[in-house]
């Protein structure tokens, strides 16, 4: 309200009441967005074909109980006031109870999520350290067979079905090689020995110093985040090519060359300074796809993370911990993509 | 004697004229000079014999398959690639792994094919309607598209399948259902730049209603970008419909959909490799020529490439 009687004072509004503005309108599309993908979520919820009460009194409950089963779940009242009971136990951190597992929704995503965004996090690492360089590369040896290899590169990872490489990755350095770990986050008899820090047992155990574990879980990691990593390093390198070569063919770069400026800093100082900001953008991205995208990869390694997580409760129609799955994973989506948006405008001049 | 009529040597030259005797003649040496920088590139060249090949596969499946994709023989089963009968080897109820992907092509076309046509046009609708009403139609369906956007895309196709229960019909609608925000959001780009053009304020003045304008004037100019973009995506459906069919969400066992002949064979993998390789093998190489294709087709269309 006082946002309001500030916008009508004035004409002319100060940078900082129009920074205001812009956060108001971001926080209204944010929760816009969000109420519309709890709405979607619990719709689909409701329509599944799966008998709540029934999950719950099992199938020799009497009339009665399973009456007031029905009653106490809030089943009996129309829908959209059920939405709306459901909407304020989530705003107030409250997904209900996991059928499944027993546990409230909430402390099971807090469990199963640091181990999503270790593989996430090493992913985009990887993607980064390797699609940057290779992306550029491409861009300055247009058209030679470097650029060729770069987009073979890239397009291979696109089209890879990450289910089945993961598979026969599984099958050569695992069951033929033996030089990696097999499914899951460690050897069975080094679990739960780490006390849960942040959650990522790579850093518990660097944390603890205990390098054998660091080593185990190491081991077990490198070939799904090397699969993620393929995958996000071929968005990156892509992009970082495309933008690069818009870089490369503006002016400013030719006048620095014709002024006898070195062609490494014209590539890395100019070029690719300018293309900083866009690259964060993809980069925060191609991140947010990792954290969702890598439910295949999580079932094929066993690995327990949030897509893992959503995918088994699916399969035995636990509602409760499918919806708040989703809408978690949701939330980091629409923040990492208004990080990225927000970033572009905070330190791309040219957006302004 | 007559100029317009083309003899057939003279077919190239002139289809390369510079200056178009009709709009038909414009349009075809369009074609046919888009035609020719496609040719120079190998790669989506490449991409476009698989593909064709893929199409042929399908349609002559009965005919190539050695064997009944579907008929059990458990004294012949978990052969390997190679045996007599059995070029790609044997899955574990004993049939013949060449002749159930020969089928599979088949599903994977039908799954992609649908939901080709259904997810651009959804999104051209929502898009084109969106830009041209302008207000709050675009305001709120544009809100409508962000929202499947945030949704990770698989987990929204497996809780809609989960929700409607499994089968390829099923699959091809969760898939449209997160596949077409992106479009959208390219049918509400283009009509924005569309809408204000000097053309689309006389063909208004000339009396054209809205709903004219936009499947007449509009939607024709939306068509390249979304080509181009439904080629590149074609992976990614092709993907997303074997990762159900993994998930045995998608076409259901006996069928031999590659999703889930890849599921079938991950109980074997380590002894018996091929079953859940082969099958991967044909996702891969198929999704492969897409890219390649949708690669090429964007340097032809969009001169901008990249800007996904």
């Amino acid at each position: 309200m006082a946002m309001a009687s500030n916008i009508s004072k004035g004409r002319r509004k100060s940078p900082f009441l129009r920074a205001l503005i812009k956060t108001g309108k971001t926080v209204v599309t944010i929760s816009v967005t969000m109420l519309g993908l709890l709405f979607v979520t619990f719709f689909i919820g409701r329509v599944m074909p799966v008998d709540p009460v029934l999950s719950i009194v099992g199938e020799r409950a009497s009339k009665e109980i399973y009456d007031e089963a029905f009653r106490a779940l809030g089943l009996d009242r129309p829908l959209i006031v059920q939405f709306f009971y459901y909407l304020r136990d989530v705003v107030q951190g409250d997904f209900g109870i996991s059928l499944r597992t027993g546990f409230p929704v909430v402390n099971d995503i807090k469990r199963v999520f640091p181990a999503t965004m270790e593989l996430a996090t090493l992913g985009t690492i990887m993607g980064v350290v390797i699609g940057v360089p290779l992306g550029v590369l491409a861009a300055v040896k247009r058209g030679t067979w470097i650029d060729q290899v770069a987009r073979v590169v890239a397009l291979i990872g696109y089209s890879m079905p990450v289910f089945w490489i993961g598979l026969i990755g599984l099958l050569i350095f695992y069951g033929m090689l033996g030089w990696i770990g097999g499914p899951g986050r460690l050897d069975i008899f080094y679990e739960d020995i780490i006390p849960p820090v942040t959650g990522m047992i790579l850093i518990d155990s660097a944390l603890a110093g205990d390098w054998t574990i660091f080593k185990n879980a190491f081991s077990h990691i490198v070939l799904p985040a090397t699969l993620l990593g393929y995958y996000s390093l071929a968005y990156i390198s892509r992009m970082t090519r495309s933008f690069m070569l818009e870089q490369l063919s503006s002016e400013y770069v030719t006048t620095a060359r014709v002024k006898g400026m070195s062609e490494t800093a014209v590539i890395w100082k100019h070029a690719f300074g300018n293309i900083k900001v866009q690259l964060v953008t993809v980069i925060a991205l191609s991140y947010a796809g990792l954290l969702e995208g890598s439910v295949l990869t999580e079932i094929i390694f066993s690995w327990p993370g949030i897509g893992s997580y959503i995918t088994t409760s699916l399969l035995s129609a636990d509602m409760n911990a499918v919806m708040g799955g989703t809408v978690v994973v949701g939330l980091v989506f629409v923040l990492l993509n208004i990080f990225a948006d927000l970033l572009y405008k905070f330190f791309d001049p040219r957006a302004k | 004697m007559s100029v317009t009529k083309p003899s057939s040597q003279g077919l190239r030259a002139w289809l390369l004229a510079d200056t178009p005797t009709s709009r038909r003649h414009a349009k075809l040496s369009v074609v046919y000079q888009s035609w020719l920088s496609f040719k120079g590139n190998h790669m989506a060249m490449f991409g476009l014999g698989i593909l064709l090949f893929l199409v042929v596969i399908a349609a002559a499946a009965p005919l190539l398959a050695p064997q009944d994709p579907f008929i059990q023989d458990l004294s012949e089963r978990l052969l390997p690639p190679g045996s007599e009968g059995y070029i790609l080897g044997s899955d574990s109820l004993g049939r013949d792994i060449l002749s159930r992907l020969l089928y599979g092509s088949r599903i994977t076309l039908y799954i992609v094919t649908l939901v080709a046509i259904i997810a651009p046009i959804a999104g051209l609708f929502v898009g084109t309607v969106a830009g041209y009403a302008g207000g709050w139609a675009d305001v709120i369906l544009m809100r409508i598209t962000d929202i499947f956007l945030a949704f990770p895309r698989l987990v929204l196709a497996l809780a809609f399948v989960a929700a409607l229960g499994a089968g390829i019909e099923n699959a091809v609608l969760a898939i449209s259902l997160t596949a077409w925000p992106p479009y959208a959001r390219i049918a509400r780009a283009e009509t924005l730049t569309i809408r204000g053009s000097d053309y689309i304020n006389a063909v208004r003045l000339q009396g054209a209603g809205p709903l004219r304008i936009i499947t007449k004037h509009i939607w024709p100019l939306c068509i390249s970008s979304l080509v181009v973009r439904v080629t590149l995506d074609m992976a990614g459906i092709i993907l997303a419909a074997a990762g159900l069919g993994f998930l045995g969400l998608g076409a259901q066992p006996p069928s031999p959909e590659w999703g889930a002949m890849i599921s079938e064979g991950r109980k074997f993998i380590l002894d018996h490799w091929w079953v859940a390789t082969m099958p991967g093998l044909a996702i891969f190489t198929v999704s492969l020529a897409f890219n390649l294709l949708g690669d090429g087709l964007r340097d032809v269309l969009d001169p901008k490439e990249g800007k996904s």
